[in-house]
């Protein structure tokens, strides 16, 4: 199972999820971290906030439905590991990512482009140790 | 309008998530795969959002405020210390473990997949566990 090389439309869907990012900021004046946004929502850590990170987390929810409206194809994923696996990976995911205030929004999208020194060091931390997992996981371990 | 606002905003990078390809594991851990069949795609996408970003934001911080009041609110942090270096590495490793990310599984729950919704209850879960065995300082 080998997805094909989309370099365009990768490229094209970045430049998407970048004015997303800046749109936030000239609305709000916010940083664009789902992890920061999804938490807060969450755990309604700021009732007078909730409103707007709401909607936000609507919209992206209804993103795929709007693609299948308008292009009569629904985005597809395909999850190559069973529940177990998505529950572990989950749960570090979720601590991992709020422990260290970021993951690939706020830290890789919005704290690169601000020049963060903290995101500078993040970033690579959390590239490297994805590739390190994905090789023992797919390589040493199993296959 | 604000509302309105953050709603647009939510489509507009949920839809780039969506066709970046950031939210299919399959091609998320293709990506990290690079001893296996390597699919380098999701560069691009960290490179297409980081450009607009950079140049985006500095065209809206020159208007000084936000559209809708208040002011820009920008971390502030600059310590380089264990909370974010190992936050960050447990981070990859639950990425590179369930292909998904925060970011792109919100995005992800839209396509109505029920493994997307036990992602995120799990790192919700997670949330939850640091806000015990962690809590912030301060």
């Amino acid at each position: 199972m080998t997805p094909a090389f989309t370099p365009v439309a990768s490229f094209g869907g970045g430049l998407l999820i970048g004015l997303g990012a800046v749109l936030l900021m000239l609305g709000l004046g916010r940083i664009f971290g789902a992890t920061g946004i999804l938490s807060a929502m969450v755990f309604a850590e700021n009732r007078a906030e909730l409103g707007w990170r709401l909607a936000l987390i609507a919209g992206m929810i209804l993103a795929p439905g709007l693609i299948y409206a308008v292009t009569g194809r629904m985005p597809t994923l395909t999850v190559p590991i069973g529940p177990g696996m998505i529950v572990v990976g989950g749960v570090i995911v979720g601590f991992g990512a709020s422990l260290g205030s970021g993951c690939t929004s706020g830290h890789g999208v919005c704290g690169l482009s601000r020049l963060s020194v903290r995101s500078m060091v993040a970033v690579p931390t959390f590239m490297a140790t994805a590739a390190i997992t994905v090789f023992l996981v797919r390589h040493v371990f199993g296959g | 309008m604000k509302h309105l606002f953050a709603l647009l905003t939510g489509i507009v990078f949920g839809a780039g998530i969506a066709l970046s390809g950031m939210m299919d594991p399959a091609k998320v851990l293709a990506f990290f795969d690079i001893a296996g069949h390597w699919d380098p795609s999701l560069a691009f996408v960290m490179g297409g959002a980081v450009i607009v970003t950079f140049i985006g934001y500095r065209l809206v911080w020159r208007r000084g405020t936000p559209l809708f009041g208040g002011r820009f609110l920008l971390p502030q942090g600059t310590a380089i210390d264990a909370r974010l270096v190992g936050g960050s590495a447990l981070f990859g490793i639950g990425w590179g473990i369930a292909g998904f990310c925060p970011g792109a599984a919100i995005p992800a729950l839209g396509t109505g997949r029920w493994e997307v919704a036990l992602f995120l209850a799990a790192v919700i879960g997670g949330f939850q566990l640091r806000r015990l065995i962690a809590p912030a300082r301060g």
